[in-house]
């Protein structure tokens, strides 16, 4: 299990150097995530300590977003003060993002 | 000493360590997802906005600042990197799936990245928003670090950026399953993919929740979202802007 969670935080450091390195526009973490990915294809299964690890932190991942979150206090002051073209464009924006991505992969989908 | 004297003093001790921070942030969840499970796992009871309603009335009722806060809160906000590479196990359990129909997903996701932004800025643009935010709105469905570059290199307020990803997502994680429900798309594949390109994180949280196919495609639309909207955003900005 140590190994795994060890595993996790090369694949986040590896990608954190590379964005860095060769200036792509995607976070470090992101670009971990597709390494893994990339060597479990490769590899072909996944090991029962990684699925542990991973089941272990994904289970609460909510709760990750919670002190970002709490970081909204800080800056309602700004929002409040074009508070009606935000809350619309939130609101109306990710109503169609969610209409459009969702018909077309239910129509294209096999 | 009197009381609450001693009192004073462990608060004086407790608030320069980061134990506090980190304590009621995990409390403040755990109140959150009782109040969720109790009432009948609504999506308006989200875990994560109530979470954060406890917080932030607690940091205003006792004068914390942020700062203060996040020392302790710190430890959690850093899982959030080793859990997003972690997303790559339930992707990889859909391999058979992504395989399948990975045209169909290219498509949805391109199509829903540009809707995401085209319409957050057609929207605040004709209700009058400033430039400024337009530009700190147009990255908003992305994940908040890939979302805060974008802002920047636009010309928008990164923190305002950073905002309004998280609002987006807590918006997103709460009301995607009405919308879904209501245009009757019923395929856990679809609904992954659209929650994650509207609510980023905060939306495969949230689809994790509910099913493991949702979940993977939400984790697949967030990764793949962000890569597009930072190749793509520039360019229309500087065909349109």
């Amino acid at each position: 299990m140590l190994g795994y969670i060890t595993l996790l935080l090369l694949c986040q450091l590896a990608g954190e150097v590379a964005v860095r390195l060769v200036g792509l526009p995607v976070p470090g973490p992101v670009l971990g995530m597709m390494l893994l990915f990339g060597g479990l294809v490769w590899k072909g299964a996944v090991p029962e300590g990684l699925d542990g690890a991973a089941q272990g932190l994904l289970r609460h991942l909510s709760l990750l977003f919670v002190p970002a979150g709490v970081g909204v206090s800080l800056h309602l002051p700004l929002v409040a003060q074009e508070w009606l073209p935000i809350s619309a464009a939130l609101v109306g924006s990710t109503l169609a993002t969610i209409m459009v991505t969702a018909w077309i992969m239910q129509r294209l989908a096999k | 000493m009197s009381p609450a004297a001693d009192l004073q003093a462990i608060w004086v001790y407790l608030a320069t360590t980061p134990l506090v921070g980190l304590t009621v942030t995990l409390v403040a969840y755990q109140v959150g997802d009782w109040i969720y499970v109790r009432g009948g796992r609504n999506p308006l009871l989200n875990p994560v906005l109530l979470a954060v309603l406890v917080l932030v009335g607690l940091l205003t009722a006792t004068g914390t600042d942020y700062a203060t806060y996040f020392e302790g809160a710190q430890f959690v906000h850093f899982l959030l990197g080793p859990a997003t590479v972690a997303l790559a196990v339930p992707l990889y359990r859909q391999l058979h799936a992504l395989r399948k129909s990975l045209l169909a997903i290219v498509t949805a996701i391109l199509c829903g990245s540009v809707t995401a932004a085209a319409s957050a800025v057609a929207i605040g643009w004709a209700l009058g928003a400033s430039r400024q935010t337009l530009l700190s709105l147009a990255p908003k469905s992305v994940t908040t670090p890939i979302a805060m570059g974008i802002s920047e290199e636009l010309g928008g307020l990164p923190s305002l950026t950073a905002v309004l990803v998280i609002l987006t997502g807590i918006l997103g994680a709460v009301g995607g399953a009405f919308v879904l429900n209501w245009i009757g798309v019923r395929d856990w594949r679809a609904r992954g993919l659209a929650i994650g390109v509207a609510a980023h994180g905060i939306g495969t949280a949230r689809a994790l929740q509910v099913n493991e196919v949702a979940g993977a495609f939400a984790g697949l639309a967030m990764g793949l979202n962000g890569l597009a909207t930072a190749v793509l955003l520039p360019v229309l900005v500087e065909l349109f802007g």
